[in-house]
């Protein structure tokens, strides 16, 4: 069965995610050597340990993410973050950085490692080049890959495969994005974080209107009463050719229940839920739902259906409840 | 010691959709350029052929002939089967080196057992990553455009014996890759039927905020910046820190006045003071160098 991954950003998050039927959870720790490095967020070792017990009393896995790139100056926080998971006994690394899967693997042969998003693996190639080097045991997939493509790759990869579920929507290949480092110096690479917190300007003008901005680019412009979204800076409305809309991404969740039961007949190990940033209450919200889908799709794959209760809890939790200039375009892909 | 040799200046791969005519006439006067090495092929989007394989390999024997030494380049973002396919028969093409700019290009090259270079796209941020990279074939690296020189000191020190560095000097920034085409978007067109609208910007389409400013630069599947980076009056600092290439990004005017004004600077003791105003006309939308310094990318200081 495919096991379901949620995140946690906290403790509180860890409970609410094993109480209602997450497979594993996923964590960082307190720094920058993952990719949620957000104020308040996190785990230090102490915290840790109270989550892995937590967990491990009612046979839930942790997994920690350790998948922003160290650089030369700092590879020891990376190193210390990869000893600080191992000595924890956590169930898996999930790791993006070519230095770092070298350390953890000579260091602890045993230990579990997995692929993170952010290593931008999108190929058999590029999976084998990983498993071959690091006995790197599951990969989680880029969100640009087609179902056919998906397919495809869970036909020829050599480890199992983790993919999306829910959750917000990178539409830029992960790890190979600096969207956000050109706007602010700060990206998920070299941060462990898009759009951070502390570029981010809310503006409110005398008509009443909304501007949000990050290290002062306009990245949107609402006009009073119109619901006004975080300016992460691929999801805002620009210009292009004189026309004004959401150039690049609306601001949109991903939700793949309709498409679980081909996951599950290609043989995908993991279903993830993104979201280490959310409150306890989405995390819970969001692993019920996909609790419940999974073990109905599971059971009955070839009758399997999407419930109308199922979508509308997910809708609610969902980024982005503003217009769009939708017939400007057509859905990608 | 032994005084350092001069940097060697590069033309990175062309990361715009032109047609063929203008391809073939553009690396005509890149042949006459004082440029060392030429980096050939499409590594954005795998149905830009205007210039097939063939067309490639062609123009790669001639500007060799001519005096360049020339690098293909492969595709970034691979995700259909057909683009290994074409992945993998690039990378057993025999007599040119190959730039791997995804790690998929870096297995084949390794199991191959051949020697080869990464573009900027190949996340090397550590001198870890770069000694096992070393390992396994490769000869020259280009620092990734977010890392700042700092960064790029740190790992000087720690590189492997006969590790050469590359460092993006000029052009767009290539800042990020999608599943989905954002010209064909902007145009209201899929993917799957984008008319080829990329050959109607020969150097991106620029995005502007809602005030105005110039800020992305829309290529097909690519983002980049839309200010142009520009390193020249950083040459100094690019040589105390041994960087053994420079790379020029093409573009489609001006590419030639570039090239040689980074060669009076490097190799002709001109100020790069003298350019600053020239400078400022050949870039699209301004001039940037944050990343250099540690700073937001899109910072000029």
């Amino acid at each position: 069965m495919m096991e379901l991954v949620c995140p946690a950003g906290n403790l509180p998050s860890l409970k609410a995610a094993v109480d209602n039927g997450a497979d594993a959870v996923y964590i960082g720790f307190k720094d920058d050597t993952n990719a949620r490095h957000f104020a308040g967020l996190n785990f230090n070792d102490k915290r840790a340990g109270s989550a892995l017990q937590y967990a491990r009393e009612r046979g839930v896995k942790v997994f920690v993410a350790i998948n922003t790139y160290a650089q030369t100056s700092t590879f020891k926080r990376w190193q210390e973050a990869v000893d600080r998971a191992a000595g924890l006994g956590v169930n898996a690394l999930i790791l993006a950085d070519i230095g770092v899967m070298d350390y953890a693997s000579e260091r602890y042969p045993d230990l579990n490692l997995h692929l993170s998003v952010q290593a931008s693996a999108t190929n058999q190639a590029a999976l084998s080049f990983y498993h071959r080097h690091f006995n790197i045991r599951r990969a989680v997939l880029p969100r640009v890959l087609s179902i056919k493509q998906v397919r495809q790759l869970a036909e020829e990869s050599p480890i199992p495969l983790e993919v999306f579920g829910f959750g917000s929507l990178c539409v830029m290949v992960e790890g190979r994005c600096l969207l956000s480092s050109y706007t602010t110096g700060q990206s998920p690479n070299n941060y462990g974080a898009c759009s951070p917190g502390n570029a981010v300007r809310w503006q409110e003008k005398p008509d009443g209107s909304l501007e949000t901005r990050l290290n002062g680019v306009l990245i949107d412009r609402y006009e009073a009463g119109e619901n006004a979204g975080y300016p992460t800076l691929c999801k805002g409305r620009f210009q292009v050719n004189g026309n004004t809309f959401y150039a690049i991404e609306e601001p949109t969740s991903l939700n793949s229940l309709s498409i679980l039961p081909d996951l599950q007949k290609m043989g995908i190990a993991a279903l993830k839920v993104e979201g280490r940033q959310r409150s306890p209450a989405y995390v819970a919200q969001v692993t019920r739902v996909l609790r419940a889908a999974i073990d109905s799709c599971h059971s009955n794959p070839d009758t399997f259906q999407a419930q109308p209760a199922w979508l509308a809890e997910l809708e609610k939790v969902s980024e982005g409840a503003q217009t769009t200039l939708g017939a400007y375009h057509r859905p990608w892909q | 010691m032994q005084a350092k040799l001069v940097p060697k200046m590069a033309l990175g791969p062309l990361l715009y959709y032109w047609p063929k005519e203008q391809i073939q006439d553009f690396y005509q006067q890149i042949a006459e350029t004082p440029v060392d090495i030429v980096y050939l092929g499409e590594t954005v989007c795998s149905k830009r052929r205007t210039m097939n394989y063939e067309d490639w390999l062609e123009l790669a024997e001639q500007l060799r002939s001519q005096g360049k030494e020339v690098v293909l380049s492969s595709m970034t973002l691979l995700e259909a089967s057909s683009e290994l396919k074409a992945l993998s028969r690039l990378c057993k093409t025999e007599g040119f080196t190959i730039e791997a700019n995804d790690l998929g290009a870096v297995e084949l090259l390794s199991q191959a057992k051949r020697a080869f270079v990464s573009g900027p796209s190949v996340n090397i941020y550590n001198h870890r990553t770069l000694q096992f990279l070393a390992k396994q074939g490769l000869k020259r690296w280009t620092l990734p455009v977010e890392l700042s020189k700092t960064v790029l000191e740190d790992l000087q020190k720690e590189r492997p014996s006969g590790m050469e560095t590359e460092v993006f000097v000029w052009g767009r920034l290539p800042l990020a890759y999608s599943a989905r085409c954002f010209t064909a978007r902007a145009h209201n067109l899929p993917k799957d039927d984008c008319q080829y609208r990329c050959l109607d910007y020969p150097d991106g389409l620029r995005l502007r905020t809602r005030e105005a400013d110039d800020f992305l630069c829309l290529n097909g599947i690519q983002t980049q910046s839309a200010m142009t980076c520009n390193l020249l009056d950083e040459i100094k600092s690019l040589k105390r820190l041994n960087v053994d290439v420079l790379r020029i990004s093409p573009q489609s005017h001006f590419t030639v006045k570039i090239i040689e004004a980074f060669d009076a600077v490097v190799n002709h003791q001109a100020e790069s003071s003298t350019f600053r105003e020239q400078s400022k006309r050949w870039a699209l939308s301004g001039l940037c160098n944050g990343y250099w310094h540690g700073e937001a990318g899109m910072v000029q200081s």
